[in-house]
């Protein structure tokens, strides 16, 4: 049976791997920051727990129940804001979010790993899933209470 | 539309021709990312028949006026078409008269309007309304908002673990408390068929009245509301291969006579003054503002096409596929079906091992077949299987034995990609 191209660029085998075996998929107890988001078209949720130091990204997790598309952008997430500045995660978080959205873009070099998530862009419907995480993770950074929400 | 039964099985009379009735659904024969559209998506919306389709446009070409108001020719014409169909309903639930059909948006309006209304007449605080697991939102929400409003609560009647409705446990939250009922005929997202005559039974012992949420259920199984026994029967167009935008409320005379208007307007008055106003006899009084015309038009050569299939060969050709698709399906590692009622209408839900039901609907949506993954508006039911969603496969009388093949083939090639 052949599986249809676009199919394999969006279940690339990372993203399967990190949906089936999420990295950082833990509660950070005593977290400086953390938020909450909520996919109610299909009952998605992701917690995301933040610790700073100096402004910077010590240690990042989610916890949450999605699919693979999801969970695989929550843990790519993680990995990929360690380290990182406030700024510099809103810049990834931009250049994530066009890559997704906009055709033709050339996939900024700070986006590193994050590129297998270039194929989402071919279903619209799908969007909304690798982005859940990221809008928690600007929520728990901006320090919103409320539950971030997909709609 | 003669040629719907095949010639060789016409003294069977309940074999239906497949490929026939097909035909008649000009949406089947296109192609969705190059392949033949599968689609089985039917519990959401049905697809329509070209007679459903051609009775819309013939009244836009040649009767649109707006009814009741008019003196002239195409009010006249168009009044008679849309009292027609009222008609048709009548018999097509088997109500005692026609002034208890009320037409609406839909499955959800209709029960806002009970809520809004029969809850306004019978509950005080402290009153109860019994719900149960499997409902859908639009058959929560409305009570929760009239509960709040009067101080009355709800109780909700346990589903078992094939997801059939609890009767003991049912019939123990019943108490001269309980003023309303409220259930669905068939679970949208289970396809359990509920006894409704049962828990009739049961609610009348108490004097409660009984609301049935029917939008599952008129496609699948002949309805008769005065043998179902209950009080209100809610359902939508759109579900029974007619239009968007148009639903029906049945409801007893004496009640909706009794009830309160639900919203007002223009038709739904006798008299208007600025000190008060009084209102239309039923069903007008429930019937504010300019109705969708077409729309129940549309809704009436739905209701004739369906009955000319006939609902016994509908039965009998779903029942072969729900068996079917269940046999094929839980044969397949790593797929569990949940909801195995023993009555069960052509719906399907099911989780597979380690994939989201998301990604079970994006990887079969690009083989052409559409099906449901999600909560299906039901989330208590989805908590307590303890599941977030399922995917969902729903059947309609066009549907074959190939598409269930199909089905089947596509869930193997997601196993594919996970794997
Ligand atoms: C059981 C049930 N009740 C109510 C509704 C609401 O119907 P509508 O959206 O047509 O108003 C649906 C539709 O999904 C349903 O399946």
């Amino acid at each position: 049976m052949k599986v249809a191209p676009e199919l394999r660029e969006l279940y690339q085998e990372m993203i399967v791997d990190h949906g089936r075996r999420p990295r950082n998929f833990r509660k950070i107890e005593g977290a400086s920051c953390q938020a909450e988001g909520f996919n109610p078209l299909c009952g998605d949720q992701v917690k995301v727990y933040l610790r700073c130091t100096d402004g910077r990204v010590g240690d990042a997790s989610f916890e949450g129940r999605g699919c693979a598309i999801s969970i695989a952008s929550a843990s790519m997430m993680t990995e990929a804001v360690k380290g990182k500045s406030r700024e510099e995660v809103e810049r990834m978080f931009d250049a994530f979010h066009r890559l997704l959205t906009e055709e033709h873009v050339v996939p900024a070099a700070e986006l590193g790993k994050l590129k297998v998530f270039a194929g989402v862009r071919e279903f619209p419907s799908r969007v909304k899933c690798a982005v859940l995480a990221w809008h928690t993770l600007k929520a728990a950074l901006t320090g919103t209470q409320e539950t971030v929400s997909t709609e | 539309m003669n040629g719907l039964l095949s010639s060789s099985t016409q003294q069977k009379h309940s074999r239906l021709d497949v490929q026939r009735i097909r035909e008649d659904f000009p949406i089947l024969r296109r192609l969705v990312y190059g392949k033949p559209l599968v689609y089985l998506d039917n519990a959401a919306t049905t697809q329509k028949p070209r007679s459903v389709i051609e009775a819309m446009s013939s009244y836009y070409e040649h009767t649109n006026a707006n009814i009741h108001r008019g003196l002239h020719f195409l009010s006249e014409r168009a009044t008679e078409q849309y009292e027609a169909v009222r008609s048709k309903i009548t018999k097509f639930l088997n109500a005692g008269d026609r002034c208890e059909i009320v037409f609406t948006r839909g499955t959800t309006e209709s029960i806002n309007l009970v809520a809004s209304s029969l809850g306004r007449l019978l509950l005080k605080a402290g009153d109860e309304v019994v719900l149960t697991t499997m409902e859908h939102h639009s058959n929560i929400v409305p009570w929760q908002l009239i509960c709040s409003a009067t101080g009355a609560k709800i109780r909700v009647a346990p589903v078992n673990d094939d997801g059939e409705l609890c009767l003991d446990a049912f019939e123990r939250l019943l108490n001269p408390k309980t003023k309303i009922v409220a259930l669905t005929h068939v679970s949208n997202a289970l396809g359990t068929v509920n006894p409704v005559q049962q828990v009739v039974r049961m609610a009348k012992a108490v004097h409660a009245t009984v609301v049935v949420d029917g939008a599952q259920a008129v496609s699948h199984l002949a309805v008769d509301v005065q043998q179902l026994g209950c009080d209100f029967y809610a359902f939508s167009g759109h579900k029974l291969f007619g239009p968007t935008g148009v639903g029906v409320l049945w409801g007893r005379a004496e009640l909706l006579d009794a009830m309160p208007p639900y919203q007002g307007g223009g038709e739904m008055i006798r008299t208007v003054r600025f000190e008060s106003s009084t209102w239309a006899k039923i069903p007008h009084k429930f019937e504010a503002g300019t109705p969708p015309i077409a729309e129940v038009i549309g809704l009436g050569a739905a209701v004739d096409y369906v009955l000319h299939v006939g609902y016994a060969a509908i039965a009998e050709h779903e029942s072969a596929l729900r068996d079917g698709a269940t046999r094929t399906l839980s044969s397949i590692p790593g797929v569990r079906i949940i909801g195995n009622a023993h009555d069960k209408a052509a719906v399907i839900s099911f989780v597979l091992e380690g994939v989201h039901p998301h990604d079970i609907g994006t990887i079969l949506d690009r083989e052409g077949i559409a099906i449901r993954a999600g909560h299906h508006c039901a989330q208590p039911l989805m908590e307590r299987f303890g599941i977030a969603a399922t995917a969902r496969a729903s059947f309609a009388f066009y549907n074959t034995r190939a598409e269930v093949d199909a089905l089947a083939a596509g869930v193997q090639k997601v196993i594919e990609v996970f794997s």
